[in-house]
């Protein structure tokens, strides 16, 4: 039983599937020790460093993190890539859409 | 409730609803006169369960049940506990399946996590973004071996009405007891029927704290989770708190029967709310069911705000408020809720308004709300978007 499990279905799931690698980020976020909403801020600061089109990845360990990147990405629509497990943490990949 | 200025700004009636004034004088008259022990057979004994059975009685009323079916808790989360644990052991032999949703009370998850360490299974049926239930997911989560399904009224987080009525329907189908946590629900709104067990909360109705209520409907196999004990027809353990349960019944009553021309008002607050907050801050998300949702409550999002900072400030204000977010909010945290939304978890507030509440109250917390949003954000290093 998982309270914080993905228990949610995706309607809009971000990442396609079995994308294992996917283009490499342009630019790495730093966020690991911070607590949310310190790496929405970050990515929110930063994003407008990499082109469009292009890949900024944010590495965070605060477990709020997992449900909030995606969460922004939505309401800021920018695409959500994929997320993937570090061994401190997860590195969120987000795609710069405008 | 007799000190209406402590009132102002007061706008977080899910966690406790200020004492209706029918409760505080039913209650100070029953501790003058039905203190006795309801189980003792002399004159006073005998008045003090006299008033314990009146005050079933008029719950049961108010709940559509037998007064039978009704047993006075203390509180809430100790009716949750009882029902979910004596229905998991009278059902033991049919299995040891647990449905629950994701978005449930922190009392009915940590039940499910004890039933889980203790070798039963549990699953968790997801909501989507709005926090609602999908009725027929939940109905294919049961199995041959559930012993018991859970689904609270409406959430408590975000005020989303979830499908009892499909859920029960689901339920009586493939024979399954579901328990309705109508803790947010009950004196409010509409609880639709069907289900098997019933666990509400007297202070979140206006009644005193200390008092829950546990209903499990005629047929229903339970058995006590805990030791032996007499009182509350052998469903709940120790000495019946009696003025209490009469004030919460006095409670109800008032309550429900105001609520048929306070819920439209309250709602028309909430849309007024969700609208100008909206509209007046920026990098904001209202999140929950727009339509299908309590008649008082709402609760919205705002980016890069941290939740505790912000109550504290609108605290700073005069308006009292809750947050999802708040670290100390819960020991579930992130808030299991808006995570299981997929919405964002920082910067939550929670406004759910009392009975009582004035319009212009509101109106001076959203004419706040958007420079104490933008001051946090100026503070944290997040300039205009």
């Amino acid at each position: 039983m998982r309270f914080r499990g993905r228990t949610r279905r995706d309607a809009e799931p971000a990442a396609p599937p079995p994308a294992p690698a996917g283009p490499p980020p342009v630019l790495v976020i730093d966020a690991l020790g911070r607590k949310c909403p310190i790496p929405i801020i970050m990515l929110a600061e930063r994003i407008r460093e990499v082109p469009v089109g292009q890949i900024v990845a944010v590495l965070a360990d605060d477990v709020a993190a997992r449900t909030d990147v995606p969460a922004w990405c939505r309401m800021k629509s920018q695409d959500f890539v994929r997320e993937e497990q570090l061994p401190r943490g997860w590195g969120f990949h987000i795609r710069r859409t405008y | 409730m007799a000190n209406l200025s402590a009132l102002a700004g007061y706008l977080d009636a899910a966690s406790t609803e200020p004492l209706h004034p029918a409760a505080r004088e039913a209650l100070l008259r029953a501790l003058d006169g039905a203190w006795a022990d309801p189980a003792r057979l002399y004159g006073g004994a005998r008045r003090a369960r006299v008033r314990l059975d009146e005050a079933r009685a008029r719950v049961a009323g108010v709940l559509g049940v037998r007064p039978d079916e009704v047993a006075f808790t203390t509180s809430g989360t100790q009716a949750v506990q009882l029902a979910m644990l004596g229905s998991l052991r009278a059902r033991r032999r049919v299995g040891r399946h647990l449905v629950v949703s994701a978005v449930e009370h922190s009392s009915v998850l940590h039940t499910a996590e004890a039933h889980e360490r203790d070798g039963g299974s549990v699953t968790v049926v997801g909501v989507g973004r709005s926090g609602r239930v999908d009725p027929d997911e939940f109905a294919a989560a049961l199995r041959p071996d559930t012993a018991l399904a859970c689904l609270q009224s409406a959430n408590h987080e975000v005020g989303t009405v979830q499908p009892v009525a499909e859920a029960a329907e689901a339920c009586r189908a493939a024979r399954v007891p579901l328990l309705v946590d109508a803790a947010q629900s009950v004196g409010r709104m509409y609880v639709p029927d069907g289900w098997s067990f019933l666990a509400a909360s007297a202070h979140k109705w206006g009644g005193p704290p200390g008092v829950g209520v546990l209903v499990i409907r005629k047929g229903t196999r339970w058995r006590s989770p805990l030791p032996d004990d007499e009182r509350e027809g052998r469903r709940v353990p120790g000495f019946e708190n009696v003025p209490g349960a009469v004030a919460a019944a006095a409670a109800l009553e008032a309550y429900r029967s105001e609520m048929e021309g306070d819920a439209p008002r309250l709602s028309a607050l909430v849309d007024r709310i969700r609208e100008s907050v909206t509209r007046t801050v920026p990098d904001v998300e209202v999140v929950g069911d727009p339509v299908r949702r309590l008649p008082h409550l709402v609760t919205f999002s705002c980016l890069y705000v941290e939740g505790e900072a912000l109550l504290t400030e609108l605290d700073r204000l005069g308006f009292a408020v809750s947050s999802g977010s708040s670290c100390t909010a819960d020991t579930l945290r992130p808030s299991h809720v808006l995570e299981a939304m997929g919405v964002i978890t920082h910067g939550n507030v929670r406004v759910s308004l009392p009975r009582a509440v004035d319009s212009s109250d509101v109106e001076r917390f959203l004419a706040v709300l958007p420079d104490a949003v933008a001051r946090l954000r100026r503070t944290a290093g997040v300039g205009p978007a």
